[in-house]
């Protein structure tokens, strides 16, 4: 899968409405078969009337096949405002062991991952927050594909959503056009695309990195930011997401 | 419960109101709020709409106006909005507008009116907006010193003895000796101390003595007892009023070196305030200082005394005195080194051939001198002047007061605005005819450079000759708009620097090493300003409080403007004052730039307060004088 893909990916023509109705008559975890049963909004409801929630996890590592969630933060927000009294932030217990390394990566300590639940008993809670709405990441490689792998390893059964991503956004901006001769000989750079680089052009404030819920709310401010600068609210959601 | 939205909370909290809220309060807050993102130049807020959240302004700038579309304020990065609309009627007071990228975090009705109800420091806060909370400011800064309101009559601790002008020096001391005063006031013979007076009748006192002049002008010279005390006593009286402010009676002896001051009520003398009843409310004041100028015999002596005025300076600061007490008293001592060097300056080069008067320019003439000042001055001579004859005295006259000055500490003028230069060394004639081309012929960019003309005390010598160009000035200014729209102009020239606080507080990682000119930004501009709405009243005042005072007599300005521009000058002069104070203190060379790091919160935002009311007033002033950039050229 391209890292960046081209604006008209086959991908965002994807029916989301029929695939949740697929899903929630193949799923065999009640939990998961309820939050498919919620569906999503259809592809061409204006963003202004979407429901969303930011998402970010802190993890292991950066391979979702080897590396495991510690930490998951969520904010729900929508095209006004960004609600953060119904947050939610879990530290949850790595299936795998934790890398010292890490540690110091996203401050989550040895002693509270051992007091944490594994993910197995957040997932009810998860799902209901994420019901109904569409999530919003910043790099959507890593939340789609740990969240995956962590169900595929807890329920022996994956999960499909819908994604807004933020870094994808702001690469159709920025990375659509290959550089000229005259940028690469004046060694010219490409925008960053990194979440807090993105914050900057918005003038948005830096926020300190690495906490779930903290980057969840970045994401979110995020969208709010690109949706004014490069959309209008009447813009259909079947644009934006993946 | 830990909180999660540590980002937003220890924002919020490095801001008052919530500077001081206890943690889990600003933990329980922190997790309540909800945030959006405000495009520039989009609605945040429009009249009207339900009042639902406070509005605080995580990053970007947001313009608030009044309900006729009048920017009311702008602010930024910890500025919080829209809790009027909170607190009455539940509706929108002030729409707002985001005129950069803002993000806003919206702090919910409920836990707004908890906080109100509950937490006292919040409620004043939020109650208090922008003027009156500078108000608030300026007025707990006066109450805290007794000088500033105690009136002259309370220190009065007798009615004034009394003799006849025409009495015996021997007489007069036989009084003076059985009432124990050391100055006595002498009335016209023939008239009684309390009788009835009118307009028109000669005043009741005819001059004062005190045991000084008994020594120095009966005794030394060894006159006869019978001599007439009139023929020794001071005639030029200097009169305070009993229910003026100590600090000014002080600020008159400074001005005049006297220690003995007759004060009246209304037109009757009630007592006499000595300096030993001063004393007792200030036990060390520039008063002293001044006599000492007074006493040296030459420069050396003078220079001695620089460290001493500094001492002073820092002293009135720590005492709490109010900027307009400790210009005064500056320019006081200012003046007593100019008075002294041109006596000194006499001794050396004899007897002036012709009258002249000495005429201290900008800040001294303004009695709002502070530390760091350059000499600004000019001759006056008499008619008669003849450069052939007399320049060359004059010349070396000026020179010698001029580097004296700059001995003790005051610059040269960078802008040659001395009686140095010949062009400002003129008889009165001459002057009348500079200030009549400046008012009736003005073209900008003279006025631009005389503007400091327009604030001007005779010091030393005939300031009479002084008196005639202000009573000039008052009458031609205020009768001629072009002039008064050039002056506008002129005072529009410097802008104070409100986006300075928005950079300072985007850049606040230190890396941003900035800093404002509290004088050219704050208190020159108005200064600047308060002089162009004085002349137009035909106001002789040359202090801006006084200007103001004599500005709010009249329809001029609209009720309220005249005190919070005096609130504005109030509080950036001391902020200035003080931050030169505390360089002094502390070994350093004092100026007038201020670094942010050095500024406390509270002083930053009302400092804001303060450059918003001098940009308010900026903007009535180009409108009331059309001195637009356009018309003047």
């Amino acid at each position: 899968m391209p890292l960046f893909p081209k604006r008209q990916s086959p991908e965002s023509n994807l029916d989301w409405q029929h695939r949740f109705r697929e899903l929630a008559a193949n799923a065999k975890d009640s939990r998961l078969k309820a939050y498919y049963e919620r569906g999503v909004p259809a592809g061409d409801t204006p963003i202004k009337e979407v429901p969303m929630v930011g998402m970010d996890f802190e993890t292991t590592g950066l391979d979702a096949e080897t590396h495991s969630i510690v930490s998951v933060g969520l904010v729900p927000f929508d095209y006004q405002r960004i609600y953060c009294r119904q947050a939610h932030h879990w530290v949850v217990r790595p299936v795998l062991p934790l890398h010292r390394e890490s540690v110091t990566f996203h401050g989550i300590t040895h002693s509270e991952i051992r007091q944490a639940p594994d993910i197995k008993d957040v997932i009810g809670e998860l799902l209901e927050a994420l019901a109904g709405k569409i999530v919003v990441v910043h790099y959507r490689n890593i939340e789609r594909q740990f969240l995956d792998a962590a169900f595929r390893w807890r329920l022996k059964e994956g999960i499909e959503f819908p994604v807004v991503d933020t870094m994808e956004l702001e690469a159709r901006w920025h990375r659509h056009k290959p550089h000229g001769l005259w940028a690469q000989v004046r060694g010219r750079k490409h925008e960053s695309i990194r979440l807090a680089d993105s914050r900057t052009r918005y003038g948005l404030p830096y926020y300190a990195p690495h906490h779930a819920l903290t980057d969840a709310l970045a994401t979110a401010e995020l969208l709010q930011a690109q949706l004014q600068h490069r959309f209008t609210p009447e813009t259909p959601l079947k644009e934006l997401w993946r | 419960m830990e909180v999660e939205q540590i980002e937003i909370r220890d924002h919020i909290k490095r801001f008052a109101p919530f500077d001081d809220l206890p943690e889990d309060t600003l933990n329980r807050l922190a997790t309540q709020v909800e945030v959006a993102y405000y495009r520039a130049g989009s609605t945040i807020l429009t009249f009207g709409q339900p009042a639902t959240d406070l509005y605080f302004i995580r990053s970007g700038a947001v313009e608030v106006y009044r309900r006729s579309g009048e920017l009311y304020n702008r602010l930024s990065e910890g500025d919080i909005f829209g809790q009027m609309g909170l607190m009455m009627h539940k509706k929108v007071r002030f729409p707002a507008t985001a005129i950069e990228d803002t993000l806003i975090y919206l702090i919910p009705d409920d836990i707004f009116q908890e906080l109100w109800e509950t937490d006292d420091h919040f409620a004043d806060f939020v109650e208090l907006e922008d003027q009156s909370r500078l108000r608030a400011v300026v007025s707990r800064q006066e109450e805290s010193n007794p000088l500033m309101t105690s009136r002259v009559f309370k220190l009065l601790t007798r009615t004034p003895v009394t003799a006849a002008a025409d009495a015996t020096i021997h007489e007069a001391a036989r009084i003076m000796t059985d009432e124990g005063v050391s100055a006595l006031v002498l009335t016209h013979p023939g008239v009684r101390i309390d009788q009835d007076w009118q307009p028109g009748d000669s005043p009741i006192i005819a001059g004062i003595i005190t045991d000084r002049d008994l020594r120095t002008r009966a005794l030394a010279p060894g006159l006869p007892y019978e001599t007439t005390v009139s023929e020794i006593m001071s005639k030029d009286l200097v009169y305070i009023q009993a229910d003026i402010f100590v600090f000014e009676a002080i600020l008159t002896m400074l001005r005049h070196n006297v220690h003995h001051l007759p004060v009246l009520d209304r037109h009757r003398p009630i007592g006499v305030l000595a300096l030993s009843d001063i004393v007792k409310y200030e036990s060390q004041s520039g008063l002293y200082l001044v006599s000492n100028i007074h006493h040296q015999t030459d420069v050396r002596g003078l220079k001695s005394l620089t460290r001493d005025a500094r001492s002073t300076f820092v002293r009135m600061v720590n005492e709490d005195a109010n900027s307009h007490m400790i210009g005064s008293a500056m320019a006081g001592i200012g003046r007593a080194f100019t008075q002294r060097l041109l006596e000194l300056g006499e001794e050396l080069l004899g007897p002036p051939p012709v009258p002249y008067c000495f005429m201290a320019l900008g800040s001294m003439a303004r009695d709002e001198q502070l530390i760091v000042t350059d000499q600004d001055n000019a001759l006056v001579l008499d008619d008669s002047f003849d450069p052939a004859q007399h320049d060359e005295y004059f010349k070396a006259l000026a020179k010698f007061v001029s580097d004296g000055l700059a001995e003790c500490g005051y610059a040269y003028c960078s802008g040659d605005i001395m009686a140095t230069n010949e062009q400002w060394r003129q008889p009165l004639r001459v002057w009348k005819d500079y200030f009549t081309g400046w008012i009736e012929n003005p073209n900008a960019k003279a006025l631009l450079n005389s503007a400091i003309f327009f604030d001007l005390d005779g010091i030393a010598g005939h300031t009479e000759f002084a008196e005639e160009l202000k009573t000039l000035v008052a009458e031609k200014a205020q009768n001629n708009p072009r002039f008064l729209a050039y002056l506008a102009h002129a005072a529009l020239n410097r802008t104070p620097p409100l986006g300075f606080f928005r950079d300072f507080v985007m850049e606040s990682d230190g890396m941003h090493r900035n800093s404002i000119n509290l004088k050219r930004r704050g208190t020159a501009p108005l200064s600047d300003l308060i002089r162009v709405h004085s002349l137009a009243c035909g106001s002789r005042a040359q202090n801006t409080f006084n200007r103001l005072k004599a500005i709010g007599e009249t329809q001029l300005l609209a009720d309220g403007i005249a005190s919070n521009l005096r609130d504005a000058l109030e509080f950036i002069s001391i902020v200035r004052i003080r931050h030169q104070s505390a360089d002094i203190e502390h070994g350093r060379e004092p100026n007038n730039n201020i670094e942010p790091e050095i500024l406390s919160s509270f002083e930053r935002r009302n400092l804001k307060d303060a450059f918003q009311v001098i940009s308010n007033a900026q903007k009535f002033l180009r409108h009331r004088y059309h001195a637009s950039s356009g018309r003047i050229n």
